[in-house]
């Protein structure tokens, strides 16, 4: 054997390399064995039955599908009446999602992190408990029942009033240059004028309501067993979801570009739209898209408030059941085969979001106030 | 930086004040609600209500498979996050986004394929039966949909601590000697130690709640698969509002006290880690 010598000093001849494992790596059939469980789980518990929706949607061919979707007159109004829900529980949520995430990641208050703790309270409310909470405030025999009952309508013009004030102050706010030296005409108003503006609108709607007769007295305002209802339970289902994904984004984010557009001159809404939107898009889609799945898709608190009248107060989900409770089991899933068509969707776009939204966690009790601080 | 944005930056006041009142209007004062009913039974009314037979057996299951949904969980949620982080494999992307699946997926169609796959004439069903295994109608079914549905939490929490898990640790615990049992258990368990009991927690409280995948596949019997959500709608539908509120407070009053609790663990958890 040849040995080199190096000085005198004998040099072992290099090793050749063995594959041998890294300590710090499972040996292959743990690593066999795990895979394997983690993949039959998934399987079973997620493939099958997505797979096993359509082949019962499509089981007796591409025309019974659609007609037991579009045939049936109660499935095509479950399907309108989502549509109807859906997208004003979504407006509500993305106005309150924009305001909560504005003001908890730009500010600093007391109770901050008691106001983040609250914005997931929804969470831990079961869905039935939920809509039993509306049938207590609206029901016939809740709390506003019976006066809903007897002139529910006299409401509305306060409503309409209320939220018409809320618009005009918003508004105001938004569209008013920061710099107070840049305020001309109207915008140099104080809040006082808005204030009697919308005084103004509520006077009008009074108006309207009392010598025009638009709401007439007398008239029941159905609330549980109708869409608002519906509206209700959803919205305060999916309450959380826009806040809980654009918190965090706008957090990351920070707030210097925002205080450079307002020092420039920018009007609120010109911050708002040309600084704040842009940086936290991603955001706000992955939360909307979020929020729409769950929406659609909600059924525990829906089915309390809805009251189940066929072709009036069923949602699609709710119409699942009542198509099960009938046998009647391909209707049933054609129904399931649209929103499982609108999950795969959601994971879809989450799955491509992904890399451009900080790492969201299905966690619930998650604290984001710590974060916020740089 | 703060007193510098409130001087500087629109809309604190209106977008506060439009968070808080809307968080009254539509979260707070129906909880609020729920509870002044509840209040206004009397003590014996409410214990009536809450402690029947019939109610006892559904707090029974209710927790029983939710406990038990939430263990399965534990172990196939860790193994999942385990596999997701560590290994490489064909489709390992499509694996993680379908984890998700079932936070999108309506409950009510999961219940509603569920009940259709165990049964005797479904895809599952045909092969299970015949094993005396049957999960439709029966309180398995009822365990089955709740680890589906609560899959993501587990797999959610573990996974990112999972992913900034220092492999030094471990090399050096390896280079020490330690066998991979030990490095295991020693060095990687107590770190992912609090991600697990919030995994766990969140996974529980998700099935207590359930309601729409629970009730498509229990077949919904009195004393026997019968859990407090349904046994809620059950009186309502009975218009025995009192009775409905007193369970629905029980259930809420043991959610708040399961959301203080995961906190509190978060919290301490935080501090043992140091």
């Amino acid at each position: 054997m040849h040995v080199e010598t190096l000085g005198g000093v004998a040099v072992p001849p290099p090793v050749a390399p063995v594959a041998v494992r890294r300590p710090q790596e499972d040996p292959a059939w743990v690593r066999v064995s795990l895979i394997t469980i983690a993949l039959a789980s998934i399987a079973v518990l997620v493939v099958i039955p997505i797979v096993n929706v359509f082949v019962e949607a499509l089981a007796a061919g591409p025309g019974v599908y659609l007609q037991s979707l579009f045939g049936d007159p109660d499935t095509r109004q479950s399907i309108l009446l989502t549509l109807t829900v859906v997208p004003i529980a979504l407006c509500a949520n993305l106005l309150f999602g924009v305001t909560a995430a504005w003001s908890i990641s730009r500010f600093q208050f007391p109770g901050r992190t008691l106001l983040v703790a609250l914005i997931d309270l929804p969470f831990s409310v079961s869905p039935v408990v939920a809509g039993l909470m509306f049938v207590l405030i609206f029901g016939l025999q809740g709390y506003f029942g019976a006066f809903l009952r007897r002139d529910g309508y006299a409401v509305l013009p306060y409503l309409f009033a209320f939220w018409g004030a809320a618009l005009l102050v918003i508004g105001f706010a938004l569209f008013r240059p920061t710099n107070p030296r840049a305020r001309r005409g109207p915008w140099r108003a104080t809040w006082l004028a808005v204030l009697s503006a919308s005084a103004v609108l509520f006077g009008l709607l009074l108006f309207a309501q009392q010598a025009l007769q638009v709401w007439p007295d007398h008239k029941s305002l159905k609330i549980i067993f109708a869409t608002p209802g519906l509206v209700l339970a959803t919205s305060f289902v999916t309450f959380p979801f826009v806040a809980r994904e654009l918190i965090p984004v706008m957090d990351a984010v920070g707030p210097d570009e925002e205080l450079a557009a307002i020092s420039l001159g920018a009007s609120g809404w010109q911050m708002f739209w040309h600084v704040t939107v842009p940086n936290v898009k991603w955001g706000l889609v992955y939360g909307i898209i979020l929020c729409n799945a769950r929406a659609m898709g909600e059924f525990g608190a829906v089915y309390v408030v809805s009251g189940h009248i066929a072709g009036q107060t069923d949602t699609m989900p709710l119409r699942i059941e009542k198509l099960f409770q009938e046998y009647n089991l391909p209707g049933s899933f054609a129904v399931a085969s649209v929103l499982t068509l609108v999950a795969i969707f959601t994971l879809v776009v989450k799955a491509t979001l992904e890399h451009k939204v900080p790492r969201v966690t299905a966690r619930i009790g998650e604290s984001t106030a710590s974060k916020g601080k740089p | 930086m703060s007193s510098v944005n409130r001087r500087v930056l629109p809309g604190f006041s209106l977008s506060l004040g439009y968070t808080i009142f809307y968080l009254s209007v539509l979260v707070l004062f129906p909880i609020a609600a729920c509870f002044v009913k509840a209040a206004s039974l009397s003590f014996d009314e409410f214990l009536s209500a809450v402690w029947t037979e019939r109610a006892r057996a559904a707090y029974v299951l209710t927790f029983g498979t939710s406990f038990l949904a939430a263990i399965a969980n534990l172990a196939l949620g860790s193994i999942v996050a385990w596999v997701l982080v560590r290994y490489s494999f064909p489709g390992k992307r499509i694996v993680d986004a379908l984890v998700d699946l079932p936070l999108a997926l309506p409950t009510a169609v999961g219940g509603l394929v569920y009940a259709s796959l165990y049964v005797e004439k479904g895809w599952l069903g045909r092969y299970l039966v015949p094993l005396g295994v049957k999960a439709a109608y029966s309180r398995l079914g009822i365990v089955l949909v709740l680890v589906f549905v609560s899959l993501p939490f587990v797999v959610r929490t573990v996974q990112p601590i999972l992913e900034d898990f220092d492999r030094e640790a471990e090399e050096a615990s390896s280079s020490l000697g330690a066998t991979r049992w030990q490095t295991f258990h020693n060095v990687i368990l107590p770190t992912l130690f609090p991600a697990l009991i919030t995994g766990f927690a969140l996974a529980f409280a998700r099935s207590i709640g359930e309601y729409g995948s629970v009730v498509f596949i229990s077949g919904n019997m009195p004393y026997k698969t019968e859990i407090a959500p349904i046994l809620i709608v059950a009186r309502l539908e009975e218009f025995a509002y009192g009775e409905a509120t007193a369970i629905a407070v029980v259930l809420l009053v043991i959610s708040f006290s399961m959301l203080i609790l995961v906190n509190l663990l978060e919290n301490w958890s935080r501090r043992y880690a140091r």
